[in-house]
């Protein structure tokens, strides 16, 4: 009897070390050397149509190699970090997928997350386990930059010391910045009131406006956090007009109710320039304000972007613009570029690496120096932000976008 | 690519221009003080008659199965939709916004249609089986009902119509068209008394009175007073007590019809998501007031509309949950039955 369970107690031994070597053995011996690319993005609710273009992004980079690099074959998938009861990006599951892709031997990638506040919670994970994270949309500043937001970031968000997280977007100190400038000098602003949505990108955002316009001599006559899920924000537009603001600028996003604020606004007769963020460049904005509301003549809307619209963009930008048309029958939006850029970078990251195991290819993200790419020659810096410091000012004309003018730049860096 | 750029800033700076020659106010000084307490009095005023006409929905529906219908809000989201389905079809314009009395008319009464029949529908399949189950599997039905709606609104928001922007996102808020423009309908000192707050009087004043006429006055009233008092008993007294709640599944389902209308003009959005907070909103407002007594209910309402806008308006708008939901705690410590609640009666 004692010799039965004694051989079984061996047997199950064997078979559960076995079990926990397989996966190692599974990426060495592989014959045919698979390696996996994900990303992460809010797939169910407004921000739909924006991130199915910027997965289109990621797949047309794989494509561009015919999904092979350097002898290895590249899967990829498109994970959903939204749910239906939110509509918008769900911590929980967030959370799910950066384990998914952490327990995940083979994945080597994770391209993500479009909201800021959904990065804060895959961050850490992804750190500590060594998984290279990319981000095509994320911009709050505190994520990367030490001092811009709160006192523990970006350290909380590095368990393991190292940087292991890029975006290929400028970040909001520069985004903010501009949005404050081009108010007080293309609307000759006074006074601003702002508003912000209490998330992590709308209220740094938000944040950062309020500190260039203090420090520029614009008054701030108001500074609220609204409920991005109340029906309607008149009393709120009751307060600005009492302000009597020359402009309103709104931190916040789509989904946190921005075409909203603006309707009200115009239903509560204050018919004044109404500045948002990149939160707001998609065409789900556009849609649920409803054509009446964005008019130059009600006030008119400008819109920031970290960067240059699809139909702005040059060399390898334009031509990656003409072929997402010819492929989808679209003009992309705004941050498919970005998908395309994130996917690109991350795949010549992976081309450079000598291993092609997690680290190596943190390793090799980091190092990136001078990449050609979609947005033009730039590089990865020591907190892994891009180098590139270009937005641009946006309208709404006819129901669309309308391009203004590029801002920021590279003189404005500090 | 730097013509392009200078062409845009001569642009830019031509719409600019333009937006300098638009004065951004009524008038150049600043509101009053006793101005903008005028103004956030009609903007709760409004928002808070929207949240009573829902509101007595909820409590008609309590009153008599004591049921919280929690599929209510949803109930209204789903009108929304209908609503804008019905608008698109008519073939208003969903950017120009033009559109007659009539069409107007015609929307309200058909969407008031459609909620009624789908309230009174959801009350057969969902709630008359369960009639003589425990209350708590009533309610997860009603819960259960409110999800089917909301994924169904999901879905209506995807359908191919120029109104939902050919489907591109189902789940995108979508701009509901400005039939009553958004000018002014009067306009004292800088108080400016809006047409849609007008419309929110003409449609929720007339369909209030019409109800207690109906409680109080006519046949179908008391056979629903009698149900809610004891429906045995009226039983007893040849009352079809399956027909009375129909019917007042029907009235109160049609009330948020009414309602959600008049808040998707007013709001001029709809989104699947919207049902939640009309519903939560509304349902503050029977507690507040009593629930299962109507004028309870518009008094709830209004009081909730008017408390919100002070909130927003005088303190900042992140508190305002906190108001509403602390003022509606200390209302309920002192008066448990809320405020025009009678005492709870023992049901046996």
């Amino acid at each position: 009897m004692i010799r039965r369970t004694a051989s079984i107690v061996a047997a199950l031994t064997g078979a559960a070390f076995l079990l926990a070597a397989a996966p190692v053995l599974a990426v060495q011996d592989a014959p045919n050397k698979k390696l996996k690319i994900v990303s992460s993005l809010p797939q169910t609710g407004s921000a739909n149509a924006q991130t199915t273009s910027i997965v289109n992004g990621i797949k047309m980079a794989i494509e561009e190699r015919s999904a092979m690099v350097d002898g290895f074959k590249i899967e990829f998938e498109a994970m959903d970090d939204a749910s239906p009861q939110k509509g918008n990006w769900d911590g929980q599951i967030e959370s799910a997928n950066a384990k998914r892709a952490i327990a995940d031997p083979t994945v080597v990638g994770y391209i993500g997350t479009y909201n800021s506040g959904a990065a804060k919670i895959s961050m850490p994970l992804l750190n500590k386990a060594g998984l290279v994270m990319v981000s095509p949309g994320n911009t709050a500043a505190g994520l990367t930059k030490p001092g811009l937001g709160e006192p523990n970031e970006p350290a909380v968000y590095r368990p393991s010391g190292k940087v292991s997280y890029f975006r290929v977007v400028p970040a909001d100190d520069i985004q903010g910045a501009v949005a404050c400038e081009f108010c007080r000098n293309d609307l000759k602003a006074k006074k601003v009131f702002i508003l912000h949505d209490r998330e992590l990108y709308g209220k740094g955002i938000a944040d950062v406006f309020k500190k260039t316009a203090e420090a520029t001599g614009v008054e701030v006559v108001g500074f609220e956090g609204i409920d991005a899920k109340a029906s309607n924000y008149r009393s709120l537009v009751t307060k600005i007009r009492a302000a009597a603001p020359d402009v309103v600028f709104f931190g916040g996003t789509t989904q946190t109710n921005a075409a909203q604020v603006l309707k009200d606004l115009r239903a509560g007769g204050a018919k004044i320039p109404f500045v948002s963020p990149d939160g707001t460049f998609e065409k789900a904005f556009i849609e649920a304000a409803g054509k009446d509301s964005v008019t130059k003549e009600q006030g008119g809307v400008y819109i920031t972007f970290g960067g240059v619209p699809s139909e702005m963009l040059t060399g390898i930008g334009a031509k990656f613009v003409k072929s997402y048309q010819a492929k989808y029958g679209e003009i992309p939006e705004a941050y498919a570029v970005y998908g395309y850029e994130a996917g690109c970078v991350l795949l010549d990251a992976i081309d450079r690496a000598e291993t092609k195991d997690r680290a190596a290819i943190i390793a090799a993200v980091a190092a990136t120096k001078d990449f050609n790419g979609a947005l033009g020659t730039w590089s990865f810096d020591e907190n892994g932000d891009t180098s590139i410091r270009t937005m641009s000012i946006n309208t709404i004309e006819d129901g669309a976008f309308k391009f203004v003018r590029t801002a920021g730049g590279a003189a404005k860096a500090k | 690519m730097q013509q392009t750029v200078a062409a845009a800033e001569f642009l830019a700076a031509c719409a600019l221009s333009r937006v300098d020659a638009v004065s951004g106010f009524a008038r150049d000084g600043l509101l009053s003080s006793q101005e903008v307490f005028t103004q956030q009095l009609v903007t709760g005023l409004s928002n808070g008659m929207i949240i009573a006409l829902i509101a007595i929905g909820y409590t008609m529906v309590y009153g008599i199965i004591e049921l919280i219908n929690f599929a209510h809000g949803d109930l209204c989201m789903l009108g929304a939709y209908f609503a804008l389905t019905v608008v698109g079809a008519l073939g208003v314009d969903q950017w120009a916004g033009t559109g007659g009395i009539m069409g107007l008319v015609l929307v309200l009464v058909g969407t008031a249609a459609f909620c009624g029949s789908l309230n009174w529908s959801i009350n057969r399949l969902a709630y008359r089986p369960l009639r003589k189950a425990s209350k708590l599997s009533l309610l997860v039905s009603a819960i259960g009902a409110s999800f089917i709606l909301v994924n169904l609104g999901l879905f209506w928001g995807g359908l191919p119509m120029d109104v939902f922007a050919d489907g591109t996102s189902s789940a995108a808020p979508k701009a509901f068209p400005a039939l009553v423009s958004a000018a002014p309908a009067a306009q004292i000192g800088d108080v400016i008394y809006s047409r849609t707050d007008l419309l929110v009087l003409c449609v929720t004043l007339p369909l209030m009175v019409a109800l207690t006429y109906l409680v109080r006055f006519t046949k179908l009233g008391k056979a629903m007073r009698a149900v809610a008092q004891n429906p045995t008993g009226a039983s007893l007294m040849g009352i079809d007590v399956e027909r009375v709640i129909g019917a007042s599944f029907f009235i109160g389902g049609s009330l948020g019809g009414f309602a959600t209308v008049v808040y998707s003009l007013y709001n001029q959005t709809v989104s699947f998501q919207m049902g939640y907070r009309m519903g939560m909103d509304a349902f503050i407002a029977a507690v507040l007031g009593g629930i299962g007594n109507l004028p309870g209910a518009v008094l709830g309402g209004i009081l909730i509309g008017v408390i919100r806008s002070m909130s927003d308006g005088y303190l900042e708008a992140r508190w305002t949950n906190t108001v509403v939901f602390g003022i509606l705690i200390l209302i309920l410590v002192f008066r448990p039955s809320g405020l025009l609640g009678a005492k709870l009666r023992e049901k046996v």
